[in-house]
């Protein structure tokens, strides 16, 4: 019997396997990883008809160019994200959220993602790989996950697992909201910083830096003033978590974060607007609001609502 | 023993036992870091133990801040509780001029001969504070008195995987090749980080004791051949 399988022609820049990532592996230095953008993570494997935990290929900016070598695959993609297909040696534009059937020689070319920064690739049935840590994501920096903790390279090739469904034909309206405003709430050490510097925080636009990846999102615009201690004793990070180091610049964690940091925290990104938060690509603005806890709690349960909906459509 | 519990985030509990750093606090934070750890609580996802903080990460969907926050406040752990099942692990390092990336330095800057430096570092007994940063990196204390100094004014872009530094009070072990401004005495050839290991991936966990020997450049190079 012929396996499905796939060829990666061109890389792409920060092509990765992710999955929902891994739990309680922070104590040995091990970050949550896992897709960047959660909501189109899951959309992605719910239009192919897969479990919500499947790993697919998460990109940035340009993606993977990918040929069918063997076999057939239905596919879809989410994000933000011009491709082309091309099936029976003709070419076309391909559409997000929506599923595809292509076969032997057929191409898929990620050209890149509009105005945002990362997509998913999700194929019925999910990859061929190996669980490492309880998780198929890829922590590039650890060396852990899914093809030996590495970015896809050209000419790597992946088994897709036996599609049940030979022809899916699924797809969802969704349009990815711009966002007005990233909400965090105060950090652990909101106090050290000047009042002049909490208001430019809460009101002033800030630029996202080219130095922005997986790990962390940097920031520039006004100079964030510390009037106490520009070090902490390093202790433990979390995702969304805002560090300002002596150079004023703000840095914001992301998934594949260090575990552990000594930059005073100023603040913290609300979790119903992370997806939102590291869509946003470098050259862009963002301005912050500052919120109360049970607010943010509140606008989680609506985003997991909107999320749930949004599956449920499929 | 916890001084106070904040929140960081909307997903985390942000527990502080004190301003200091110490082994007496230090062992606060691993035993309750244990004990939660075996608990196994609803919603916890991740703990991060350090010097004198512990943080405990949740799935908003599973629990809340207030919620968990109380079931911490509920654990009665006393300050006589012994850490369980501490281990003395043994770490080879070979201190040749090679390897010893800033051992002019720390000896013109501490004022003490290379031999002398070498001698106060093999003769202590240290204990593992925290691992982390990058995965296993173990953060050791404490170095004797006459061997602290800050940090390099320039980082280094890379450092060795193995690397054995120095800074302040503590040292640590480079267990990947990164970016970093500890100041290099030495390199492990032992793997302090084992990714294919997925049931003891880390040798040197938080509340360890850990001694070094040093080993000859020739027992370095021969190191992982035997079996």
């Amino acid at each position: 019997m012929t396996k499905n399988k796939i060829i990666v022609l061109r890389e792409g820049i920060n092509s990765t396997f992710q999955d929902l990532g891994r739990n309680n592996f922070y104590h040995i230095g091990l970050p949550f990883s896992g897709a960047m953008d959660k909501r189109n993570y899951l959309i992605a494997n719910k239009l192919v008809g897969n479990q919500h935990n499947e790993a697919v290929i998460e990109f940035a900016y340009q993606g993977p160019l990918l040929k069918i070598e063997e076999g057939n695959i239905n596919f879809a993609i989410s994000g933000d994200v011009k491709f082309n297909i091309k099936k029976d040696d003709k070419l076309f534009n391909g559409q997000c959220y929506k599923t595809y059937f292509l076969s032997k020689n057929d191409e898929i070319d990620i050209i890149s993602t509009n105005k945002s920064v990362y997509g998913y690739f999700a194929v019925s049935g999910g990859f061929e790989l190996n669980k490492y840590f309880g998780s198929f994501s890829t922590t590039v920096r650890a060396n852990v996950g899914s093809n030996n903790g590495n970015k896809l390279s050209k000419n790597e090739k992946f088994l897709i697992k036996d599609i049940k469904n030979k022809n899916i034909s699924k797809n969802i309206e969704y349009i990815n909201s711009k966002v007005e405003y990233i909400r965090i709430l105060k950090g652990t050490n909101f106090d050290y910083f000047s009042d002049d510097s909490i208001n430019d925080l809460t009101s002033k636009k800030f630029l996202v830096s080219n130095l922005s990846d997986r790990m962390g999102m940097r920031l520039q615009g006004s100079k964030i003033k510390n009037m106490k201690e520009t070090n902490i004793r390093s202790e433990g990070l979390v995702k969304g978590v805002i560090q300002v180091p002596a150079d004023g610049d703000p840095i914001i964690m992301l998934s594949d974060h260090g575990t552990i940091g000594g930059y005073p925290k100023i603040a913290v990104v609300i979790s119903a607007d992370y997806d939102k938060l590291i869509q946003i690509p470098p050259g862009n603005t963002l301005k912050f609001k500052l919120i109360e806890l049970k607010e943010a709690e509140n606008l989680y349960k609506l985003y997991q609502m909107e999320t749930e909906n949004l599956l449920n459509q499929i | 023993m916890i001084k106070n519990i904040s929140n960081l985030g909307d997903a985390s509990l942000y527990c502080n036992f004190g301003d200091e750093i110490n082994q007496r606090i230090n062992s606060n934070v691993i035993k309750y870091f244990k004990n939660i750890q075996k608990k196994k609580i609803k919603g916890i996802n991740n703990l991060t133990p350090s010097y004198n903080k512990l943080i405990i990460s949740f799935d908003l969907n599973l629990i809340n801040f207030e919620d968990l926050k109380k079931k911490i406040e509920d654990i009665n752990i006393s300050d006589e509780d012994e850490i369980k099942n501490q281990k003395i692990i043994k770490i080879p390092i070979c201190c040749d001029d090679e390897f010893a990336l800033d051992i002019d330095r720390l000896s013109l800057k501490l004022k003490l001969s290379k031999k002398d430096i070498f001698k106060k570092y093999l003769d202590t007994e240290y204990f593992c504070y925290m691992t982390g940063f990058v995965a296993g990196m173990p953060f050791l204390g404490d170095i004797d008195n006459k061997l602290r100094l800050e940090r390099l004014e320039t980082p280094r872009v890379k450092v060795p995987k193995g690397s054995v530094g120095i800074t302040e009070q503590f040292a640590n072990i480079y267990t990947f090749e990164s970016p970093g401004g500890w100041n290099i005495l030495g390199n492990t050839p032992l793997k302090i980080f084992d990714q294919k290991n997925e049931t003891k991936p880390t040798l040197i966990n938080p509340g360890d004791k850990v001694l070094f020997y040093q080993i000859s450049k020739k027992e370095y190079l021969k190191f992982n051949d035997k079996k």
